[in-house]
């Protein structure tokens, strides 16, 4: 065990698996950086620089380098999944699903559905999400919900580097396609990482602290962001029981309606889009499965719905902060 | 070809008797294109096909009454009636599957000749798309990857005169040669109504590739007989246009009688041929009418492998 950054834990995931199985390969734009020119090979290892190396160790047949041609190369990426290779594809930003998504929806999603159960599609395709970079409107979103909204997706987004590791070796050894979400903000956040290879099952839900008072649902960046809140809470005597989901699909819903349960009290944060969105979706579980157990109404601490502003100043107010989520907090246990 | 055919003209008369739920796209007048290449490929080569994708499935070694059980939305079925006449597969066979979306297939084939490239391995892949297709960003970007990764791939443009009710004169800009040669494609024109050029070329073609000689791009001629879909009285074709060539184009016709000039076959052996084609359809047509309908709890198998 050792302190690692959230960079670092991917990285040692993709190398384990790829030394472990022969089947497993990196395509994507720039994974290498540098690919046919005349200057430094390996240049980037990714825009955010965490496939740096794997090109030294595995070579350029199994650390593809591609034109920017998102579709070809998600969509080649699905086809050799389909025809028995592991691969691993690296979309730079969630935001250039939109660019693919035919290959993402109508393609990779469905295949085993439509080809009556003859297919496995074990297909990872890593990418970044989140705000705080002030990056704009087609480089910020966080698109969980709309992936989680396609059946035959996976998806999945680690809140710490323990969990990427943990996570993502699930995710490629996982038969079904999974789309990985990295917060870009947390690529330097540092923590506990083992340095042996260890797995952290997809649908099952860490319980990130236990109170009493409240339950706080979150997932990647989010679940720091709220842990930071019920700190503060804490010293006015406020327990918060934070649940940190690990993946949307499979959702464990088990983890969330045993605590509303017990606490009788809801706040779902997400940095997604609020309209038929995940919170909504955590929110609507709530009311079906644990509405008697509830005893306020159930708060969602989400971005307006809006597109995300380039300017500072606006992207703060729409990020969901520690300050709102205690007024959050605050407001379901005045009710 | 004649099962082709034959399976086409079955389900054009029991579509229209409304016993073939779901949209059906026919690719009778085409059948020369996908024998002549997929008689060039083994099970382990892959092929992705197209909404017309009944030919390059059958061509391809799909079981004829699977595939008739699937139309008829059979738990028996090739896909067991989840996928239907755009999603026929069998991937024992190495066909991918026909595909829904125009272009769609295209980018799966090139990750089916990727993993050829990645494992050093001879075996190559086969995308059939239509003229249509080749309008497409999926189909473009995919050509341009297969050259940039010196993928074993083949781009089998079937050309059959239309997308959907627009002549393709019209609707693609330019040649698509040129188009293919701009992405350094290696391309060839061929003649899809006659088999002995489809066979002879396409063969040449596939060996330079299975020799690594790099992606290559056929532009096919052909022509479909029925509509886009069935029901589609296909008023944008000129009038006597489809009589023209069947009478003059005719893939099976030319067949017979070059064959048959060539001595290769006798107009008998021919005929016990056109014989035995109808007793399979037949039979696959009397068996897709009785085979089990999916159960309830199918709806929701075949989601995720694990979940």
């Amino acid at each position: 065990m050792s302190e690692k950054s959230f960079r670092q834990a991917i990285n040692e995931a993709l190398r384990e698996e790829m030394r472990r199985d022969p089947t497993v390969f990196l395509i994507g734009e720039d994974i290498a950086g540098g690919t046919g020119g005349e200057g430094e090979e390996d240049a980037w290892g990714g825009v955010m620089g965490v496939t740096k190396g794997l090109l030294g160790e595995f070579g350029a047949s199994r650390v593809i380098d591609t034109p920017i041609s998102e579709t070809a190369y998600i969509g080649a990426a699905a086809g050799a999944a389909v025809t028995g290779m592991r691969p691993v594809a690296e979309l730079m930003f969630c935001d250039f699903a939109g660019v693919c998504f035919d290959q993402i929806m109508n393609q990779t999603a469905k295949l085993r559905y439509m080809l009556g159960g003859q297919a496995k599609v074990p297909l990872v395709i890593r990418m970044q999400c989140g705000g705080g970079f002030n990056a704009a409107a087609q480089h910020s979103q966080t698109l969980h919900g709309l992936f989680t909204h396609i059946p035959g997706l996976k998806v999945v987004m680690p809140s710490n580097p323990y969990e990427a590791k943990g996570l993502l070796i699930e995710s490629i050894r996982d038969d079904d396609p999974v789309m990985f979400m990295e917060h870009k903000f947390m690529y330097d956040d540092k923590g506990e990482v083992p340095d042996e290879s260890y797995t952290i099952p997809l649908g099952e839900a860490h319980y990130s602290r236990d109170g009493e008072d409240i339950t706080i649902c979150a997932l990647g960046r989010m679940v720091n962001l709220c842990n930071e809140a019920a700190d503060d809470l804490a010293q006015e005597g406020i327990g918060c029981t934070v649940i940190d989901l690990r993946s949307t699909s499979p959702l464990d819903e088990e983890s969330i309606c045993e605590s509303v349960e017990e606490t009788g009290r809801l706040v779902v944060v997400d940095e997604g889009y609020p309209r038929c969105g995940f919170a909504a979706d955590i929110a609507a579980l709530a009311a079906v499965r644990a509405q008697p157990a509830l005893r306020a109404p159930v708060k969602l601490v989400t971005p307006p719905h809006t597109t995300i502003p380039f300017a500072p100043t606006l992207e703060e107010l729409y990020i969901p902060s520690v300050d709102r989520i205690k007024q959050g907090i605050r407001e379901v246990l005045a009710a | 070809m004649r099962t082709i055919r034959e399976f086409e003209d079955r389900i054009h008369i029991n579509s229209a008797k409304g016993e073939v739920p779901g949209f059906i796209h026919l690719s009778a007048g085409q059948e020369a294109s996908a024998v002549g290449i997929c008689m060039h490929l083994t099970d382990e080569d892959h092929i992705a096909s197209t909404h017309r994708g009944h030919g390059h499935s059958l061509a391809k070694g799909c079981d004829v009454t699977a595939m008739m059980d699937e139309i008829y939305a059979k738990r028996t079925g090739l896909c067991a009636g989840k996928g239907g006449s755009m999603h026929m597969a069998d991937l024992s066979k190495g066909m991918i599957g026909a595909n829904g979306i125009v272009g769609g297939g295209v980018p799966l084939t090139a990750g089916a000749a990727l993993k050829s490239r990645i494992q050093g391995t001879d075996r190559v892949a086969v995308a059939f798309f239509g003229d249509g297709a080749l309008n497409e960003g999926a189909t473009l970007e995919t050509m341009n990857l297969a050259k940039v990764l010196n993928l074993p791939m083949i781009f089998a443009m079937e050309d059959n005169g239309y997308g959907e009710a627009t002549p393709s004169s019209w609707a693609i800009g330019g040649q698509p040669l040129a188009r293919a040669e701009g992405f350094g494609l290696l391309a060839r024109a061929l003649d899809g109504h006659d088999f002995f050029e489809m066979y002879e070329e396409a063969g040449k073609v596939i060996r330079d590739v299975r020799a690594g000689a790099g992606p290559a791009f056929l532009h096919i001629s052909a022509y479909r007989y029925y509509g886009h879909f069935e029901g589609d009285a296909a008023t944008y074709r000129p009038e006597g246009e489809v009589e023209r060539v069947q009478k003059e184009k005719d893939c099976l016709k030319i067949f017979r009688t070059r064959a048959l000039a060539a001595g290769m076959v006798t107009g008998k052996e021919l005929d016990d041929i056109e014989q035995q084609v109808i007793g399979v359809l037949d039979d696959a047509v009397e068996h897709a009418r009785q085979a089990p309908l999916p159960n309830a709890a199918d709806l929701v198998t075949d989601v995720y492998v694990s979940y």
